[in-house]
C-alpha cells in the first residue's frame, strides 16, 4: 500500500507533514489563546470572591503573590496565593485574610494529591469549614497529631499538615504587608489613595459595564499588564 | 452500509480494546478513579482516534514506508494537541481532572495501534468508523470500570453521593482497585463473549 521510500520522498513527505501540522497548531493556538486565557482568570477571579467577603477591586501585587481586596476606601483584606509541597506534589491555595488577622476563608488552586485521600482537602465539607474564621490567635494553626487545633482529613495527615503549612505561610506574608504598612505609616495612606487613582482611570478607559463586579474584575486584568 | 455498521459493533465488543486486546492500560488503570473521568479520558481518545484514523487513511498511500511512523506520530501529536487546547479553553475543569493524561495519548498504543492495523490499509471511511468503534468500545470500558470503583470506592455514581458520607472503600479508588476491578470485569466480559 504504502510507496516505495526513497530519499526524496521521505524529505519531501515528512517535511509537509510537519509543516501542515505546524500550521494547523499555530492557527489552534491563536483562535483558543484568548478563551484559555480568560477561564485562567476567571478562576483565580472565583477564587477570590470566595475567599474574602464582598469587596469592588483587587489589585494584584506580583512580588508577593497576593491580591489586595477594597471596597471604596476601605481594605476588605489580602487573597494570597501560597503554595507548598503536599504529599503527591504541588498544593497551591488562596487564601482569604481580614485586615483583623483572621482566616476568612481559603479555597485550593491546584493540587495533585492522590484521589480519594489527599485530594478531600478541595471537597471534604468538614475539612474545609474549618478554614473559614479560623483564628490564629485563638487556635492553634497545626493538624490535632502535632497538638494543633486543625481536623486533618482521615488516613491524609500528611496533606492536612501540607494544607495548615499553606495557610501558615499565608499569614507569614499578611503579617510582612501588615508590618511594611505600619512602617510606611502616613506616607503609606497616601500611596493607597494614589494607586486606587491610577486603577480608577484604568477602569474608565473600559467600556461601562453594567455589573460592578465584572468591571472590577476587567480593572484588576489591566493591572496586571 | 452494513458493513461499516459492522466495524463499529466489531471496535465495542470483538476488538474491544480494554477487555480483549488488552490496549491503552496506562490511562485505563490511572485515570478510572471515577465514571465521569473514565467517561472523559474514553471521549478524549475517542476523538483522537477518529480524526487520526481519517487523517492517515486518506495520506497512506503517498507515505514512504521507511518513514510511516514518525509521519502517524506526528499527525497524531497534532490532534492531540488540539484537543488539549479546546479543553483548556472550554472545559478547563476536565482538562484539570485529566491533565497529565492528555498528551499521554499521542503514545497510546490503540491510537498506533489503529494506525497501522486498519487505517493505513483501508479507506476514509471505514478508518472513520474503525475509529469510533473501537473509541467507543474504550469509552464504554472505562467509563463501566469508573463507575465500578466509584460506587466501591466513593459510594457515589457520577459524583452523586449515595452512602451519606466519603468512606467508601478506600482501596478501590487507588490502583490496587484499578487492577482488581479490570481484572473481574474482563473476566465477565469474555465469559460473556463466549457465550455468544
Amino acid at each position: 500500500m504504502a510507496a516505495k521510500s526513497n530519499l526524496t520522498n521521505m524529505v519531501l513527505v515528512l517535511g509537509v507533514t510537519c509543516l501542515v501540522c505546524s500550521a494547523v497548531l499555530a492557527g489552534a493556538y491563536a483562535i483558543t489563546k484568548d478563551p484559555i486565557d480568560a477561564a485562567a482568570a476567571q478562576k483565580t477571579n472565583r477564587a477570590i470572591a470566595q475567599v474574602l467577603p464582598h469587596f469592588a477591586d483587587a489589585e494584584y501585587n506580583e512580588e508577593g503573590h497576593y491580591y489586595t481586596a477594597t471596597d471604596g476606601d476601605a481594605l476588605v483584606g489580602y487573597a494570597i496565593e501560597s503554595t507548598v509541597v503536599g504529599f503527591g506534589g504541588n498544593l497551591s491555595l488562596m487564601v482569604g485574610i481580614t485586615p483583623d488577622r483572621v482566616v476568612y476563608n481559603t479555597s485550593v488552586l491546584s493540587h495533585s494529591e492522590t484521589p480519594g485521600l489527599g485530594a478531600k482537602c478541595s471537597t471534604d465539607a468538614k475539612f474545609m469549614d474549618q478554614w473559614k474564621g479560623f483564628n490564629p490567635a485563638v487556635k492553634k494553626l497545626s493538624v490535632k497529631k502535632d497538638g494543633g487545633d486543625v481536623d486533618a482529613i482521615t488516613a491524609s495527615t500528611i496533606t492536612s499538615r501540607a494544607y495548615a503549612q499553606a495557610v501558615a505561610n499565608a499569614l507569614a506574608v499578611f503579617d510582612k504587608i501588615a508590618g511594611q504598612a505600619k512602617i510606611a505609616g502616613q506616607a503609606g495612606n497616601d500611596a493607597v489613595a494614589g494607586n486606587e487613582e491610577i486603577a480608577g482611570q484604568a477602569g474608565n478607559d473600559e467600556a461601562v459595564m453594567p455589573d460592578s463586579d465584572r468591571a472590577s474584575s476587567e480593572k484588576e486584568e489591566h493591572s496586571n499588564e | 452500509m452494513s458493513n461499516k455498521l459492522r466495524l463499529i459493533a466489531d471496535g465495542l465488543v470483538k476488538n474491544n480494546p480494554t477487555f480483549v486486546l488488552l490496549l491503552g492500560m496506562c490511562p485505563t488503570l490511572a485515570t478510572t478513579t471515577s465514571a465521569i473521568n473514565g467517561l472523559s479520558m474514553g471521549l478524549a481518545t475517542l476523538f483522537v482516534l477518529v480524526l487520526s484514523n481519517m487523517a492517515i487513511s486518506a495520506i497512506a498511500p503517498v507515505v514512504p514506508d521507511k518513514v510511516h511512523i514518525p509521519v502517524y506520530i506526528v499527525v497524531i501529536a497534532t490532534f492531540v494537541t488540539l484537543l488539549q487546547f479546546l479543553m483548556q479553553a472550554y472545559t478547563p475543569a476536565m482538562y484539570e481532572t485529566l491533565g497529565l493524561f492528555i498528551p499521554l495519548i499521542v503514545v497510546n498504543c490503540i491510537v498506533l495501534g489503529r494506525a497501522e492495523a486498519f487505517a493505513s490499509k483501508n479507506g476514509v471511511l471505514a478508518s472513520a468508523c474503525d475509529g469510533l468503534g473501537v473509541g467507543l468500545g474504550f469509552t464504554c470500558s472505562l467509563t463501566v470500570l469508573g463507575l465500578v470503583r466509584e460506587i466501591l470506592g466513593s459510594g457515589s455514581v457520577f459524583g452523586y453521593n449515595f452512602i451519606g458520607g466519603n468512606d467508601g472503600m478506600l482501596a478501590f479508588v487507588m490502583a490496587p482497585g484499578a487492577f482488581l476491578c479490570l481484572g473481574y470485569l474482563m473476566v465477565l466480559f469474555n465469559k460473556f463473549l463466549k457465550k455468544n
